[in-house]
């Protein structure tokens, strides 16, 4: 009879890197910063191209986050996420012109009420138009993948043309409110006021939507039911009710981020919507589908490498995301956080 | 005979089988049956869209994966072809040299496309395919000096394509037998041959597998088939398909640009005219293409009749000038795939 082997259990701690995996992905954004400082020269420049990168990058995130979670929720793939984003722009860049004398006026208060009432409308607007969506578009395509990208594809065209017959086929071009033009200079760099509030508003966004994912029930729910769907139907919970809210959430904000992107870009055209999506995509694929936190890293990522390398080399810009996403594709084919089903 | 031309998939419908014999005798003898200039255009677009829509259908009807940059593809075996007309001169070589080079590039970008995505899941695919498309999109009219941006290209292919060579001096039957009559045969039969490959890709136990692969991936591969490597290979197959359409579009137009090529509308009418013919029977995308570029050539005329009619009316002017005729694209696209998922093709088979 043999002996059992001994057994020594080791107490050594984990390695550097073997601890500092899983933060891998929040990492990289720093990462990103520390490599634009040292490619630009001049930091006055770095500072101001990274202040509009992490705006550029919030605006997407608000834009993408309901995309990733419809997909994680009900495995939902929403090619018309886009004219969400088209509509609200429209919607809110017609309350502003409609408030022209509270946007117009020198005064803040005045000012941010204008903008908030035209992202408050955007978001009803969208909020509609995506339960809408749902009811006629999505929902009779459930579990069908292929039918799900050409019908959400088909939503896309015709709400894009309806903006066509509604608001004209011009593109509108429409000035911030008063106190949110120009700039402050910072340490030499002018940094834009607008920016500024659009980074702000994506943090609270991102923290509001974290709490409620992370500290309430309904947050509970909804992230129980990505990992197993069958299951939180089994406790008893209508997880097509809670899907509904996510769409019509998620349509919300991305007229919202519509509004934002709209006026950062003081133009807005029916085609934005296409336009950005493409954008949307490459956060959602790179972040990992269905998760909230890889969707917020890889909007902050692709902001901030667009801006940096469309200062360094325009020329590559086009194709930097599109080398981004195969980069972390290389690295996590899943994406950066990806989300793990229990099917 | 004709058992071995079809692969031995027969149409399997007596009113299917006149349909595609119309089709192709009307096709086949175009130039004598309807002359004029624009009938003619609208006849060699038709077969050149046949074949881009029958390599669509490889991918999308029978491997179930959907891409949309079925148009990029296109547009590399045309941008192949004008480009080297344009840098290397006006000889047979050269246009040889474009269209294998258009094949070439459109299948390693594929490759490469394919092994990133396919890898993971199926769905990522439509996304990175849109992503890249629009990309190279924006980088064909950026890069100008190249490609000649927005304007596109014009250029000079042999001359025997051309109208201005003769090679007989009497007309026949009313037609004057010139190069560009032949322009019109290489274009008809590149595609006819082209299509009657896919009738035998499909119908090999290559497109076998690719069925069973669409209908039940998983079990696919618990069977033993390398998913991802048919997949791919798929998706290569009709890349190439794709960019030979492509050089014939562009031997036929003598002209290529992004708007005739590349742009998203293009790729909206291929998956249409593929929908409405019937996915995964390859038959459908010659009734597709043939009812859609007709329709396209004559709807928007018929809109602009509508938008006069209703003249003075709120709203309706406006949901019916043929500017808005996407629209309806649109709305005709959602219903087909809710009501006729099957597509002409799979009703008249039912039908029987």
């Amino acid at each position: 009879m043999s002996l059992a082997p001994d057994h020594a259990p080791t107490m050594a701690r984990k390695g550097l890197a073997e601890r500092l995996a899983p933060w891998a992905p929040v990492l990289l954004v720093p990462v990103m910063v520390l490599l634009g400082y040292l490619a630009i020269p001049a930091t006055s420049s770095w500072l101001t191209l990274t202040v509009s990168g992490l705006a550029m990058g919030m605006m997407i995130f608000i834009m993408a986050s309901g995309m990733t979670l419809v997909f994680g929720l009900m495995d939902v793939i929403n090619f018309g996420h886009g004219a969400f984003v088209s509509i609200g722009a429209f919607v809110g860049v017609s309350v502003l012109i409609w408030l022209g004398g509270m946007a117009g006026a020198p005064s803040l208060v005045l000012n941010l009420l204008a903008m908030g009432a035209a992202a408050i409308a955007a978001m009803v607007v969208t909020g509609g138009v995506g339960w809408a969506f749902e009811k006629v578009i999505v929902k009779p395509v459930y579990g069908a993948h292929l039918k799900q990208i050409l019908v959400t594809m088909g939503g896309l065209i015709v709400i894009e043309q309806l903006i066509v017959v509604i608001w004209g086929p011009e593109e509108i071009f429409i000035r911030r409110p008063e106190t949110l033009q120009g700039g402050l200079t910072f340490a030499g760099a002018a940094i834009e006021k607008y920016r500024l509030l659009a980074v702000g508003v994506g943090l609270v966004l991102f923290l509001a939507m974290r709490f409620v994912l992370r500290r309430t029930k309904i947050g509970l729910i909804v992230r129980a039911g990505v990992e197993n769907g069958e299951m939180v139907e089994a406790l008893g919970y209508r997880l097509r009710l809670v899907f509904v809210g996510v769409f019509i959430a998620g349509s919300a904000l991305a007229g919202l981020g519509g509004v934002m992107w709209g006026m950062y870009q003081e133009l807005i055209t029916a085609h934005m919507g296409q336009e950005v999506m493409i954008l949307i995509f490459i956060v959602v694929i790179i972040g990992g589908l269905g998760s909230v936190e890889g969707c917020f890293i890889g909007a902050l990522l692709v902001g901030l490498l667009q801006n940096y390398i469309a200062f360094l080399e325009p020329k590559v810009a086009l194709i930097s995301n599109i080398g981004l996403m195969v980069a972390i594709l290389m690295w996590r084919p899943m994406g950066m956080i990806p989300v793990v089903k229990a099917k | 005979m004709i058992a071995t031309l079809l692969s031995g998939d027969a149409p399997r419908s007596r009113v299917l089988s006149v349909l595609l014999l119309v089709v192709l005798v009307c096709l086949a003898l175009a130039p004598f049956l309807f002359p004029g200039t624009r009938s003619l255009d609208t006849a060699a677009r038709i077969c050149v869209f046949i074949l881009l829509v029958a390599s669509y259908d490889l991918l999308l009807g029978y491997g179930g994966i959907v891409s949309f940059a079925h148009t990029m593809f296109f547009g590399m075996g045309a941008y192949g072809v004008a480009l080297s007309c344009e840098f290397l001169g006006r000889s047979w070589g050269a246009l040889a040299f474009g269209i294998g080079a258009g094949i070439v590039a459109a299948i390693a970008t594929a490759f490469l496309i394919g092994l990133f995505s396919l890898r993971v899941r199926a769905i990522f695919f439509a996304m990175i395919t849109l992503a890249v498309a629009s990309a190279v999109a924006v980088l064909v009219s950026q890069l100008s000096q190249i490609t000649g941006g927005e304007d596109g290209l014009n250029y000079q292919i042999p001359r025997a394509l051309t109208p201005a060579f003769k090679f007989m001096e009497e007309p026949v039957f009313g037609v004057r037998m010139n190069g560009k009559l032949l322009n019109y045969y290489v274009v008809f039969v590149g595609a006819l041959v082209g299509v009657l490959f896919l009738l035998r890709v499909v119908n090999s136990p290559f497109g076998r597998v690719l069925q069973a692969i669409r209908e039940n991936d998983f079990r696919a591969e618990a069977i033993g088939y390398r998913v991802v490597q048919y997949r791919v290979a798929a998706t290569c197959l009709s890349a190439a398909i794709a960019a030979f359409a492509g050089a014939l579009y562009a031997i036929w137009l003598r002209y290529v640009g992004p708007s005739t090529v590349l742009s998203m509308e293009i790729m909206l009418d291929i998956l249409l005219m593929v929908v409405i013919g019937g996915m995964g029977t390859i038959y459908g995308a010659v009734l597709g293409a043939t009812l859609f570029v007709v329709a396209q050539n004559y709807l928007q005329e018929l809109m602009g009749l509508a938008e006069g009619a209703f003249e003075g009316l709120p709203l309706l002017p406006a949901l019916l000038s043929p500017d808005r005729w996407l629209l309806w694209l649109g709305l005709l696209f959602i219903l087909s795939v809710y009501f006729f998922p099957t597509g002409i093709v799979g009703r008249l088979r039912d039908g029987r």
